[in-house]
């Protein structure tokens, strides 16, 4: 199968550009300066195991740049950038929810970069301003994984949509990633709030929040608890749950009918007083398409076209299962909508 | 040296009256205490101002406080805190107690495997604690389900027993275990203090053993209980291991700071929960001091060493009381090994060392294992001689006073800061280029130490500092002034003295100081979380990040290769020890 063509859905991004203005002519890629060897600091949300295979991959090819990862979950990586606005620690931000890089756009803490073979990144994947200012790199979508053999012992029904979640039968057998910290937490709180309209949707929450039994500070590991049977449905992300089904772990990945929340994975160039040649370089190679193949082997909607086949246990359209979203809109009212679920289930400190 | 220094010029006369020796000690002096200002006291106050201004550094006076008590979710964990910490403190005590009752009152067998095995949670992180709780009462763990099912098979029924372990129940599990053996340590110091001629007179007078437990034991022991009870209270009240892993929705306030601070970045809420956080501790510090300064000598010179005498009904009683103590604390620190090498946790059992490649979990790997050594071992090192060079400082020369009593009450104030406060108050005033004093900005001339591996044990140093300086006040202090009086009347320099003869005879007190620091400072995680450099992961971080993403078997490899490598490393300490030993401590035993 052929991977599809995304710029149907993801015209929203270009909302957020409407102020700039952009002319979007190729920019002279490598206009700054770059570099074989030296030392950076890369800030990240990719999942350990995906960065465990992409790195070696850059290392080989540029053994004298030395990458130090500070991986952790999209809200912390978040937070730490911004707090770090003063001093930035990081040179390179990969693979962070765009949303997320909207925010530090508007603090000002990206330097505009245009890596190499920005022309083969489809529109809708990055800044639309020249040289962009971030630039996407996959999607990632919500997920459910399901432990069949405890949903077996337990005689339930495999759940298929966000609706089902509501079951009584579930209750304290759902965990689900806190949006505050967790990427994955926020698209699918976020995708539950623009599927079902504001009011709707906090009437929806209330009531999974009585089904669940946890909130995980990380988006992945919901997953993995289901995995280990330590709860019975986790709210995760698509290739978590792909992934530890092929691990051979007990699990189903089950992409809810109402569709799944999304997100675009993205990388920049941190502004800071002295720009390391060497970050460019990196942004240059994340992109290319030696990555997009490595990336385009975990996720089935990459932000260049790879010809690669969709990777096994996805849906077989995988446009089709995203929603409608709009990221300018979800990057503005992450705040307020954080606020608002802590008030409403963070509050809540009774053991589960 | 030209002049005779002896007697020792006063303080306040002029400095051109000291000889060159007197110069050389005060400066020595003037550098202890001015490392004491930089490690301790000073990273205290930016600390306190940014509790008491809004996340951007304006000043917003109790603001933070009210905003604290506000938040329900959070006003709660101070709650909860209380609970947890109050709860596990007297559990601990009370099981501590008898243990250590039945060490040293006892004549029971096996007594030096039972005190090893006792020991065993030291060695391991907090977190560790957890994870084997985990594997053992989580909804999967051997326990919950009846040994996988294995129990049902056997005996037809369900067997399995959920005890609810994510909240307050596993909390208070893990903290237990945490605690249970600093309390054992302190009350088998107090119990060995015992004078045996009250035993024998409560025999002569043929006192029941109740009323000999009461009239005798109780009282000796008063000032030990205290002293662990606050000890247990102010571990399990900071803790932030066991809370993480087991805590579930069950906030407490070592887990909101790391909440605030990490997950959300907002440092000056960090700084007031860390404010919060220090007051039990601090109270329970002063507490301590006060009535440890009531305790008259209990020893005198004439008492002797009780003997325990065999007793076949309480000797049975203790083993069997000890062999469940012990075979809990096993049972937990085992189960984390055994998790470590199953394949997938419970669904497919085989062997496996597949855990133990990090390279596809966060947390930094195999390196970060590496780095924990050496920021262990240089904690070891470099803490040990400085501790011991600051405590004879300030212990054994005589000039400055006021400086030294200075001196010694900040190496008491450790005592009372939590890891987490201390990696905190390191941020507030090593991370920035400059300081705000009263409005003017002054260049911080220690931010090059920020993100380095010696800001990593600095702040180990002094998270353990005060322990180990007791240790080695108490060891200075058996040694006569006579030493340096007479040296001092031979014309022999302090340094000479003390290089030739302190050192050699405290070497066993060195060397507990040096596995003491290099111990903690590989489980420790609090301090450390929020000062490690991304090119400087170490493994306890490493652990909690693992756990974070879910990667529970990872953490569990990682937990058992820390545990092995600081049981390993106080295996190899007890070797060199007893060689070093023998070379220095000739002198204590007579020859006959």
């Amino acid at each position: 199968m052929r991977r599809l063509s995304l710029f149907v859905v993801v015209v929203f991004v270009g909302l957020l550009l409407a102020g700039c203005a952009p002319a979007p002519t190729a920019s002279p890629a490598g206009s700054a300066e770059k570099a074989t060897s030296g030392e950076i600091t890369v800030y990240t949300a990719l999942e350990d195991d995906q960065i465990a295979k992409y790195l070696p991959a850059f290392n080989q090819k540029y053994p004298n740049i030395k990458v130090n990862i500070v991986r952790d979950s999209t809200g912390i990586v978040t937070a730490k950038l911004l707090a770090e606005k003063a001093n930035p620690q990081a040179d390179v931000v990969w693979g962070l929810a765009a949303t997320s890089l909207l925010i530090a756009d508007k603090e000002g803490m990206l330097a505009p970069y245009a890596p190499e073979g920005l022309d083969k990144i489809r529109a809708n994947f990055r800044d639309g301003r020249n040289p962009p200012h971030w630039v996407g790199i996959d999607t990632w979508f919500s997920a459910f994984c399901v432990n069949t053999k405890e949903l077996a012992a337990k005689k339930l029904a495999m759940p298929t949509s966000w609706e089902d979640l509501l079951k009584p039968e579930y209750k304290g057998l759902i965990v689900m990633p806190n949006p505050n910290s967790s990427g994955t937490g926020y698209l699918s709180v976020s995708a539950i709030l623009q599927l079902k309209g504001e009011a709707e949707g906090w009437k929806y929450l209330d009531k999974l929040h009585d089904n669940i039994a946890l909130y995980t500070h990380s988006g992945s590991k919901p997953c993995k608890m289901a995995g280990a049977g330590e709860t019975v449905i986790g709210i995760s992300f698509d290739y978590r749950a792909v992934k530890q089904k092929a691990d051979g772990q007990p699990i189903e990945a089950v992409f809810p009918k109402e569709g799944s929340g999304w997100e675009t994975e993205a990388n920049a160039l941190v502004k800071k007083a002295s720009i390391k040649p060497a970050a460019r370089t990196f942004l240059d190679w994340a992109i290319s398409t030696d990555a997009m193949k490595l990336y385009a082997a975990s996720y089935p909607i990459t932000a260049a076209d790879t010809g690669m086949a969709i990777p096994a246990g996805y849906p077989a359209d995988p446009i089709k299962q995203l929603i409608k979203n709009d990221l300018v809109k979800a990057a503005a009212e992450r705040e307020r909508i954080l606020q608002e679920w802590m008030k409403r289930y963070d509050a809540k400190s009774e053991p589960k | 040296m030209t002049t005779t220094a002896y007697p020792r010029v006063q303080p306040w006369r002029f400095a051109h009256h000291w000889t060159r020796e007197q110069w050389l000690q005060h400066i020595l002096i003037g550098l202890v205490t001015l490392w004491l200002l930089i490690g301790v006291v000073l990273p205290l106050a930016p600390l306190v101002s940014r509790s008491l201004s809004d996340a951007n550094g304006q000043l917003a006076g109790a603001a933070n406080f009210v905003r604290y008590f506000r938040t329900p979710g959070l006003a709660w964990s101070f709650g909860n805190s209380l609970l947890v910490a109050g709860v596990s403190t007297v559990l601990a005590v009370a099981l501590a107690f008898g243990y250590a009752y039945a060490l040293t009152r006892t004549a029971m067998p096996g007594k030096g495997f039972f005190r090893a095995v006792a020991m065993l949670p030291l060695y391991a992180p907090t977190m560790a604690i957890g994870i084997g709780l985990v594997y053992l009462f989580g909804k999967k763990g051997l326990v919950t389900t009846g040994f996988l099912g294995l129990g049902e098979r056997w005996l037809g029924t369900a067997v399995g027993w959920d005890i609810g372990l994510y909240g307050p129940v596993g909390i208070i599990l893990g903290e237990l275990l945490y605690c249970f053996p600093q309390a054992l340590v302190i009350l088998v110091v107090a119990a060995s203090l015992a004078d045996a001629r009250l035993y024998e007179a409560s025999h002569a007078l043929r006192a029941r053993p109740l009323r000999t437990f009461w009239t005798v034991t109780l009282p000796t022991l008063r000032y030990g209980l205290i002293s662990a009870i606050f000890v247990c209270f102010t571990l399990a009240f900071t803790d932030f291991g066991v809370a993480k892993v087991v805590g579930g929705n069950f906030n407490v306030l070592a887990t909101d700071i790391y909440k605030q601070v990490i997950g959300q970045q907002n440092f000056s809420m960090g700084a007031t929960i860390s404010l919060l956080l220090l007051t039990p501790t601090v109270i329970a510090f002063v507490l301590d001091r006060l009535v440890q300064q009531r305790q008259a000598a209990a020893l005198t010179m004439r008492a002797t060493p009780y003997q325990p005498k065999p007793s076949r009904r309480a000797d049975v009683l203790a083993t069997a009381y000890c062999a469940l103590i012990a075979a809990a604390i096993l049972i937990v620190i085992g189960t984390v090994f055994y998790a470590a090498v199953v394949n997938i946790w419970p669904y497919n059992l085989q062997f496996t060392l597949r855990h133990f490649d990090f390279r596809a979990v966060g947390g930094g790997g195999a390196a970060a294992f590496w780095n924990s050594v050496r920021m262990s071992l240089y904690t070891a090192l470099i803490g040990a001689a400085v501790t011991f060079v600051s405590a004879y400082l300030i212990e054994k020369t005589k000039s400055l006073r006021l400086v030294r009593s200075a001196a010694y009450f900040f190496s008491m104030i450790p005592m009372a800061l939590p890891g987490l406060v201390i990696g905190l108050a390191y941020i507030f005033f090593f991370n920035p280029r400059q300081w705000v004093i009263a409005g003017l900005a002054v260049p911080n001339p220690l931010n090059f130490l920020y993100g380095t591996m010696a800001i990593l044990v600095l702040a180990n140093i002094v998270h353990f500092y005060t322990v180990s300086f007791m240790t080695a006040t108490t060891a200075l202090k058996q040694l006569d002034a006579e030493f340096e009086a007479v040296s001092a009347s031979l014309r022999v320099p302090f340094y000479r003295t003390f290089w030739r003869i302190t050192v050699p005879l405290c070497v066993p007190a060195i060397l507990e100081i040096a596995i003491y620091y290099f111990v903690n400072a590989m489980v420790t995680v609090s301090a450390v979380i929020f000062l490690y450099a991304p090119s400087l992961r170490l493994a306890s971080v490493a652990i909690v990040n693992m756990e974070d993403a879910g990667d529970t078997a990872a953490a569990a490899a990682m937990s058992a290769l820390v545990i092995l490598t600081s049981v390993g490393v106080r295996l190899l300490y007890e070797v060199v020890a007893r060689q070093l030993n023998q070379r220095t401590q000739r002198w204590r035993v007579r020859e006959t």
